[in-house]
């Protein structure tokens, strides 16, 4: 239904897209951080760290618009809940960019070796990051819960892959110690993507607190046991 | 800023003793039907707001609440209202007693033209309800002091109360009316005629009043339903759509015509 003050609407609209846009900024950074550690890039790398700071601009941006429309509108229910999801949104998706960029900061390091082992699990795990990243910012646009809800399950993936990485690598560094250096880089940088993962559930949860008023009724799912996890010379010894 | 009309989180509220109760009641003007099987009740010791458009019904059903739709001849209430499980339009029941118990504040400030004074001892007097000066004296200073406005009127009770800001003229009547000591308050629209100040400090008055009054406001601001009540109902078209309590209501009301209204989306 019309509202009957459509500035109102319009100010909302605004926000929506300037969180959609933000999110679309990320989502090409993400992508970006992981091909330049792919190709020892090192110039996409500085780029991807450049593009950091515009995604801080616009999460400001965000936070002032929101805050003129909590001032003057005096806004309620859906309203209000749209407003604080776009703000939390901002959030999360700031917090993803400062993962991109981690991940872009160790290009320089990594470029100095001539092979790299493990390359494969990184690709794997940031083509998913980066499809959870666009599924859940459709959701986001369309208001569409039940999309939130599939891709908010998806994350498991993305955290069962960070746990095989982990092992594929603790694998690497006991086989060659001269891996160690650019292993702890890449894990650094799974555990990056694993995180950007993290937020992006976050944003499929703030998409079902807009549209509904209330959390997923089930708990968050979570497969990620690299915190526990231990490779040891009997592991090895049987190859796996 | 009023810092009055906190969300009541505690749980016992929610089982508060229910001090009035409606049950379907409909309204009639001639043949027009004003109000439509409203059910409601009315818990004690809490503000309990209702809100909706013009015309939506709230202010009749308000009226019900102390009979004050019987001075309207064309006027027909069906259904039962009760004041303390005791229904209120037995034919036994005297009006002008249940007017004392069950107060109203309208709108425009409507003093008497008498003095302040006068203004708030006439109730104590027509109800017999002092015996000597002395004790006279001490209900309208209690009640002047209930209603916020004794230490601006303590040295001019022989003034007349018609000399008064809209504000203060509003918190006397508040006064005139509790000094009978009612139980239950309606208030109909009681800060549309003040300024954003005199309504704060009416806001700020109507939150302390709960503590020995149970309350009823018809407002149609909706941030001064949200500010001031614990509970809000809201009307519309004759019909009580959603009753809740106060935070959900304007958080996540259940009925997407309280969440149009609300949001500022009815035509």
């Amino acid at each position: 239904m019309e509202r009957t003050v459509k500035a109102f609407d319009n100010d909302l609209d605004a926000l929506k897209s300037a969180a959609a846009a933000m999110g679309g900024l990320v989502e090409a950074q993400v992508a970006d951080s992981v091909r330049a550690v792919v190709r020892r890039d090192i110039d996409l790398a500085a780029r991807t760290r450049e593009v950091d700071e515009r995604i801080d601009d616009m999460e400001i941006e965000i936070q002032d618009l929101a805050q003129r429309i909590l001032a003057l509108r005096s806004p309620v229910a859906s309203d209000l809940r749209a407003i604080l999801g776009a703000l939390h949104i901002a959030r999360d998706l700031e917090r993803m960019g400062d993962h991109a960029k981690n991940i872009a900061k160790r290009v320089s390091a990594l470029s100095t070796v001539a092979e790299l082992q493990g390359l494969n699990g990184i690709v794997r795990m940031a083509r998913l990051a980066r499809s959870l990243i666009k599924d859940v910012l459709d959701s986001y646009v369309n208001g569409d819960t039940e999309a939130a809800l599939r891709a908010w399950r998806r994350d498991e993936e993305i955290d069962e892959m960070h746990t095989s990485l982990f092992r594929e690598l603790l694998t690497y560094m006991m086989e060659d110690p001269r891996s160690i250096s650019y292993c702890t880089h890449l894990l650094f940088v799974a555990k990056n993507i694993e995180r950007i993962g993290d937020h992006a559930t976050n944003i499929a949860e703030i998409v079902h607190f807009i549209e509904e008023g209330s959390r997923f009724a089930e708990s968050r799912p979570t497969s990620d046991d690299a915190s526990v996890t231990v490779v040891d010379s009997t592991d090895r010894e049987q190859g796996t | 800023m009023v810092t009055n009309g906190q969300q009541d989180e505690n749980p016992a509220h929610a089982a508060a003793r229910v001090k009035m109760q409606a049950k379907k009641v409909a309204v009639f003007y001639g043949e027009a039907q004003a109000l439509h099987d409203v059910d409601l009740d009315i818990r004690e010791h809490t503000v309990t707001a209702l809100i909706g458009p013009s015309g939506c019904g709230k202010s009749t059903f308000l009226r019900c609440l102390n009979r004050m739709n019987d001075v309207i001849d064309i006027c027909r209430v069906e259904g039962r209202i009760m004041l303390d499980g005791e229904d209120i339009n037995t034919p036994s029941l005297d009006t002008v007693h249940l007017r004392a118990r069950v107060g109203m504040v309208f709108q425009k400030p409507n003093p008497f033209p008498k003095t302040i004074y006068d203004n708030v001892a006439y109730g104590p007097r027509i109800h017999g309800m002092t015996s000597g000066k002395s004790e006279l004296d001490e209900v309208v200073e209690t009640s002047l002091e209930r209603a916020g406005l004794w230490k601006e009127v303590r040295d001019r009770l022989d003034e007349p109360g018609t000399g008064l800001s809209g504000g203060q003229q509003q918190r006397l009547c508040i006064a005139r009316s509790i000094a009978v000591n009612p139980e239950v308050i309606l208030m109909d629209e009681p800060c549309s005629a003040l300024d954003p100040i005199a309504t704060a400090r009416i806001e700020e008055l109507i939150d302390e009043l709960r503590t020995n009054f149970t309350i009823v406001i018809v407002t149609h601001s909706m941030q001064q339903a949200a500010r001031v009540s614990q509970r809000t109902g809201f009307f519309h078209l004759g019909e009580l759509v959603e009753v809740g309590n106060t935070d959900q209501i304007f958080t996540n009301p259940d009925d997407q015509r309280t969440q149009d209204y609300i949001t500022g989306r009815f035509g």
